[in-house]
């Protein structure tokens, strides 16, 4: 028997906004527009919200601050922080919350102005204490220590990774809304600027300004809207640790029981996958959740992203918007690999378009390799 | 209301941690059930969910489990090292290794608890065991 959830929800609204520069806007300002376009392509108006999903490191309250901003008064609000992550984790909640008729619209929102209020992530994360004195450079040392073990015990190269910003960058090339969409090859990547060792600065995502917003209903009405719905068949959390110290294995992400989790609830396997879109803040990210979501084994990662096998073209569709390495990233980018996935399945995604993709797998990431959060999603033939 | 349960009653084990580095004692709670030492220290083990531990005096010995350096102009400082040590009872903890270049640092490195009692906080560093 399916779970009860699975296709219980449905997307049948997204929106975008401000994504590479908004000089002179909020946060607020940002999500508010995203949420208008994301009203807009639902067909559905403000009043229609009754539950708001959101997050944020700009407000302490992030719920409250935005249901204010946008003048609403909703009758379930959520703002678990699981870092950028979040957004993901809400179409779990957001689902549990529609199948109990807690609220009948709910609107899954994001926006964040990090790049033009100056190049750095405003965040409320409090010290980590027992770090501290070693200055590590947050968030970019932890995931350089994942690499270095990666690379020492499975022999991933630094090659290797370039690949996965090459690929990313080669499908941005494909995304007139990518904001990094100039030639990019291995050896840029290899010879740009070391940070924190393994990882040079083409191994990290961008900083820029942007905003996210779904829309999701009941699956019963999820017909009644313009656009074709896009189901959600399953979700799965999971967390291991908050600072990287206390992660298990610098090798092994949680994404190993988020995504069983997940391919639980929708039912489906790995090689039902038709695209998939992965949490890249560095190119370590994507190896790491590939070998865990069970795409390829452990440690063979690397080899799995060389030569092009997640490039357009490849075996395997990868971050096809171009990824948080070279479409968008403001902050926290759960909300975008969502509307990635949500876009190809509904198609109509010009030169990047997946050939009629109607099952998607997205893995939102949050604080250092900390949370992981699976989503699969699937176009009403999957139902 | 205090506690009855002298576990739970006087300085926590932040505070135990610290004082034990301000008198040159690297030391960490041991569970008493399972056995396992944990860092960084709680009042329940992290591996079992006891709440039966001791504080234990540990070797100071340890092995690099992964290293990274942080690049930094020669003039802010220079590139310094930010690592991963694997102690030998167990816990793994965030340091550096010192007197050596970090780009020398490599992951399986034997290294030897120094205390740097430097500021109101005390931390421990690691120096390569000579030899190794």
């Amino acid at each position: 028997m399916s779970h009860e959830l699975r296709g219980s929800s449905a997307v049948v609204g997204i929106g975008l906004a401000g994504c590479g520069e908004a000089p002179g806007r909020m946060p607020l300002d940002i999500l508010a527009e995203a949420t208008h376009n994301a009203l807009d392509d639902a067909g559905l108006k403000l009043s229609d919200v009754d539950g708001i999903f959101t997050g944020s490191s700009y407000h302490f309250m992030p719920a409250l601050s935005t249901a204010e901003y946008l003048g609403i008064k909703p009758r379930f609000s959520d703002s678990s922080m699981v870092g950028g992550s979040s957004f993901v984790a809400h179409t779990l909640n957001a689902a549990m919350a529609l199948k109990t008729g807690q609220c009948d619209v709910a609107l899954i929102c994001y926006g964040s102005n990090q790049r033009t209020a100056g190049g750095k992530l405003a965040t409320m994360s409090e010290q980590q204490i027992y770090e501290a004195p070693f200055k590590p450079r947050y968030p970019i040392s932890s995931y350089a220590l994942a690499a270095a073990r990666h690379m020492y015990q499975y022999g991933t190269t630094r090659e290797q990774m370039a690949d996965v910003a090459v690929a990313a960058r080669q499908w941005a090339q494909l995304n007139p809304a990518a904001f990094a969409r100039d030639e990019l090859t291995r050896e840029d990547v290899l010879n740009s600027r070391m940070i924190s060792d393994p990882l040079s600065l083409l191994d990290c995502c961008l900083v820029t300004d942007g905003g996210g917003a779904v829309i999701m209903v009941s699956s019963e009405r999820a017909k009644d809207f313009p656009n074709k719905p896009v189901y959600v068949l399953g979700t799965g959390t999971a967390h291991w640790h908050r600072q990287i110290t206390q992660m298990p294995d610098l090798t092994t992400t949680a994404a190993v029981d988020a995504g069983k989790r997940a391919f639980e609830m929708a039912g489906v396997t790995q090689n039902e996958v038709d695209v998939v879109e992965l949490y890249d803040a560095f190119t370590i990210n994507t190896i790491l959740f590939l070998e865990d979501l069970g795409f390829c084994a452990k440690g063979e990662g690397g080899a799995f992203v060389e030569n092009g096998n997640i490039s357009p073209g490849g075996s395997l569709p990868v971050n096809t918007n171009g990824g948080g390495l070279s479409c968008v990233h403001p902050g926290m980018y759960g909300i975008f690999i969502l509307i990635e996935a949500i876009q190809q399945l509904r198609g109509g995604c010009g030169a990047r378009q997946v050939d009629n993709p109607e099952i998607a797998l997205v893995n939102g990431n949050g604080g250092v390799l900390s949370s992981q959060v699976t989503t699969i999603l699937g176009t009403e033939a999957v139902l | 209301m205090s506690s009855t349960d002298d576990r739970f009653n006087g300085p926590g084990p932040d505070q135990i941690y610290y004082n034990y580095l301000r008198e040159d004692n690297f030391s960490l709670p041991q569970c008493q059930d399972c056995h396992e030492f944990h860092f960084y220290p709680r009042v329940v083990c992290p591996h079992c969910g006891s709440f039966n531990l001791e504080w234990k005096t540990l070797s100071g010995k340890g092995e690099v489990y992964s290293t990274t350096t942080i690049r930094r102009k020669p003039e802010r400082g220079g590139h310094y090292n930010v690592c991963h040590v694997t102690l030998e009872e167990g816990p793994r903890l965030m340091s550096r290794v010192e007197g050596v270049d970090s780009l020398d640092v490599k992951i399986g490195d034997k290294v030897t608890a120094v205390i740097n009692k430097d500021s109101d906080d005390p931390f421990v560093t690691f120096t390569p065991v000579q030899g190794d």
